[in-house]
């Protein structure tokens, strides 16, 4: 059988995925989910035709996301995950004894279905006492919330669709103030390659440098996404994410992982001359003018 | 509603008529002369191919807007029976061309209509065109909000008592903040007098498919109404209704409640208001404004219902949302009072912002500059997002989740609204006589007892303190270099610095 799943990565450029077979397809209130068994990269996950996460590759996005803030912050108790409702990024976060909450805000209950039912190698991750579940808009959630959290990762999809709220000036603004005085934001920051990839990674650390004293981004290779060279927000309000990093204090936590280790972590931050200066383009202070005339129609 | 109501209302006939039209492959030797979009390829790939294929003109097959008998005709019926109408028009000129077409209706020149001052200024501009005379009401202000309010039965009583000759009333309903007047009290009022009442529905589309909404200006027995269509009934900007109720038959029938309600207006003939129409009214109404309006009204009168439940339990939810941010206040039936408030249209999101230390202005701005959020309009203590049927609770949680963060980085000490006082005008001449008239440029400290040539609008309120055709007197002026030294903003005028005024020579 010549079944292939195929995502446009541009008008003209397009990977395709051999498919062995299709193990669910629905619709819930918020999109289309789908996941499909693949002889290269195993079970995958995509939401509204768009691939979310491989079996083969999902290590990399979830292990960056969780290991490089745990590195870097002392003390780590409250955690809030945005999207994730795979489960990834929550299943390494739970081989933190340090941590003693971790809330998880997902839009769509039926991923974490879905997640818990094909994709047990991401969702066991839910299966720890800490961790609990809300099934609400992430933007409504972190409104409600002031001054509690150690850690938030912001595991979004795209900037469009369901995820489009979680690339907004006014929840990363939400988000600084759900943060303590010392707290650690990372978010899923898009790819510096394609056009309009890079665009939307370029609003997007517009938006958070406008927010955070410390804003910096850091990288990683994940064959499945568009160009394969994705990038991370790391927003914080004190630590810096390289010179406050404790390397040997996170070693000693003896946590087993497949693609971070503290080296990496160190050479993440280092990126390519055209994707500074993408970012440095937008690092210039925000106008804040308002012309006082009457808006609209009178 | 009769069992047939569903099935009848599911129709569309000027949009099945276009698209018969389409299918059927006519060859066009008639205008438009872009021939289905061939003629003009970035244009047609602009808008798309199948815009291009329904920007048509008057045939045989697809009816005509200003003498219609198929197709347009039988969808002007189903949108008076959506509406409760005697009769509705399908109008291509915007709500401004029913605005015009009532006042042209029930008003001829030196015929007066009470209105309130906070009156569109499309109907002052109307009476500039037929050369009917205002008769103004006070339609209260709310103080702490800084906006005009709605005008009660008792005033309107009062305008009819020393305005016996006037032909008719013409109301708001509701305001642009939502604000209803005893509509139903007034109706009963102005017929039991003779007088006709039309009203400007142009933010009230939605009350006619709601039992949670105030009281619609035909179900209110109004004897015309304009509807903006394009605002919350979801068809394209520029199209809208006009609609004719009013009594059918019976001349002095009691009403339900046994209370004689006597109309002793005279009822609106529906083919004189053709003509009125055809007075002014393109005689090539597009077809893609005809048939968005015909599709509008299918939607609402199957679906407008629970549409608008939606939105309403939408505006209520961020109404908390934005009242427990702290600061803002986002108004809500609580302000109605039985008078000037005597309702409240529950889908207007109308936010006070002064309390935390911002103009509606700045808030509007701010969204629009740092968070990419568009509003309806922002004024001097408040800003509105106007809600309907295309909204989603997340949009609005992005609203919300703004409009917190815009009171931390931006939040300053409360500010308190701008003095608001009513000054009754003294029309000398009609707006139309005010308009043609030899004016010239005075210094605006000398123009005490002259005749304005000009409008001077102040916000807050957004009322009028000088319309054409008005005496300047000396309270007048006194207001106006009060309120500018407070900071209202004062628009209208030509030299906006109040150093010079235009003046009837």
């Amino acid at each position: 059988m010549d079944l292939w799943f195929s995502e446009f990565h541009t008008p003209s450029v397009k990977l395709a995925i051999q498919v062995s077979r299709q193990l669910y397809s629905g619709r819930s209130d918020f999109q289309q989910i789908d996941v499909f068994e693949s002889p290269e990269f195993g079970r995958f996950l995509t939401l509204d035709g768009y691939m979310m996460l491989t079996q083969k590759d999902e290590f990399i996005y979830h292990e960056m996301m969780a290991h490089v803030p745990m590195c870097v912050h002392p003390d780590v108790r409250k955690v809030l995950v945005i999207g994730a409702g795979d489960g990834g990024v929550v299943r390494e976060l739970v081989q933190y004894d340090c941590i003693e909450h971790i809330d998880v805000v997902e839009i769509d209950e039926e991923v974490v279905r879905i997640a818990k039912e094909y994709l047990p190698f991401t969702a066991c991750g839910f299966d720890d006492p800490r961790v609990e579940c809300h099934f609400e808009d992430g933007l409504k959630y972190v409104r409600h919330h002031e001054n509690e959290y150690d850690l938030i990762l912001v595991d979004s999809t795209d900037p469009f669709g369901p995820g489009e709220g979680l690339f907004t000036k006014e929840f990363y603004g939400n988000c600084y103030t759900a943060l303590k005085e010392d707290g650690i934001m990372v978010n899923q920051n898009e790819s510096p390659f394609y056009a309009n990839d890079a665009r939307a990674m370029q609003r997007a650390h517009k938006r958070i440098h406008t927010n955070f004293p410390i804003c910096r981004v850091y990288q990683a290779h994940i064959p499945t996404y568009p160009s394969g060279h994705w990038l991370f927000g790391f927003a914080s309000k004190k630590y810096h994410p390289v010179r406050d990093m404790r390397a040997a204090a996170w070693k000693e936590l003896g946590i087993e992982t497949k693609y971070y280790n503290t080296n990496l972590h160190r050479g993440a931050f280092a990126l390519p001359n055209y994707v500074q200066k993408l970012l440095e383009a937008m690092e210039e202070l925000p106008n804040n003018d308002t012309t006082n005339t009457l808006g609209g129609k009178s | 509603m009769d069992k047939d109501y569903l099935k009848r209302q599911n129709r569309a006939p000027i949009a099945e008529a276009l698209e018969d039209y389409t299918s059927e492959r006519v060859v066009p030797f008639d205008v438009p002369g872009h021939k289905h979009g061939r003629g003009n390829p970035e244009l047609t790939e602009f808008l798309g191919e199948r815009t291009m294929m329904l920007d048509v003109n008057s045939m045989k097959p697809l009816d005509n807007l200003c003498h219609p008998v198929s197709v347009i005709k039988e969808a002007e019926e189903l949108a008076a029976e959506a509406f409760g109408a005697r009769a509705a028009f399908f109008m291509v000129g915007g709500t401004t061309s029913s605005v015009q077409a009532m006042v042209f209706t029930v008003a001829a020149r030196g015929d007066k209509i009470i209105v309130p001052r906070n009156v569109h200024r499309s109907v002052i501009n109307a009476m500039v065109l037929c050369g009917a005379v205002p008769v103004y009401v006070d339609p209260g202000a709310h103080e702490q909000l800084g906006i005009a309010l709605g005008m009660t039965p008792a005033a309107v009583e009062e305008a009819i008592a020393e305005n016996p000759d006037a032909k008719a009333v013409f109301l708001n309903n509701p305001t642009y903040y939502g604000i209803c007047s005893d509509l139903a009290g007034i109706v009963k009022l102005a017929h039991a007098h003779g007088m006709q009442v039309v009203v400007d529905e142009a933010h009230g589309t939605h009350l006619s498919f709601s039992d949670r909404l105030p009281v619609s200006a035909m179900s209110a027995g109004a004897d015309m109404a304009a509807v903006s269509m394009h605002k919350s009934g979801g068809s394209l900007t520029q199209s809208a209704f006009l609609l004719v109720g009013g009594k059918t038959s019976d001349a002095s029938g009691n009403d339900e409640g046994g209370e004689a309600a006597v109309n002793r207006a005279p009822q609106i003939d529906p083919a004189y208001v053709r003509q009125i129409i055809n007075l002014t009214q393109t005689t090539s109404g597009s077809y893609l404004f005809l048939s968005s309006l015909d599709l509008s009204r299918k939607r609402l009168a199957l679906h407008g219902k629970e549409l608008f439940d939606k939105v309403i339990d939408m505006a209520e939810y961020a109404r908390d949302e934005i009242n427990n941010i702290g600061g803002y206040y986002a108004i809500g039936s609580e302000l109605i009072n039985g008078a000037d408030i005597y309702d409240f249209d529950k889908t207007k999101l109308v936010i006070h912002t002064l309390p935390v230390g911002l103009a509606g202005i700045e808030v509007y701005d701010l969204l629009r500059d740092e968070y990419d959020i568009q509003m309806e309009f922002g004024d001097f203590g408040n800003c509105l997002a106007y809600l309907s049927v295309g909204d989603r609770i997340r949009d609005l949680e992005r609203l919300v989740g703004a409009l917190s963060e815009i009171r931390r980085h931006f939040g300053k000490e409360p500010l308190v609204s701008l003095p608001n006082s009513y000054i009754a005008p003294v029309v000398v001449l009609s707006p139309q006589e005010a308009f043609y008239a030899d004016t010239e440029h005075v210094g605006f400290d000398s123009s005490v007892g002259r005749i304005s040539a000009e409008s001077i609008m102040c916000y807050p309120p957004g009322i009028p303190v000088l319309a054409p055709g008005e005496r300047i007197t000396e309270e007048v002026l006194e207001y106006l270099r009060f309120a500018q030294e407070k900071g209202c903003q004062i628009t209208g005028a030509e030299d906006s610095s109040l150093q010079t005024i235009r003046v009837v020579k």
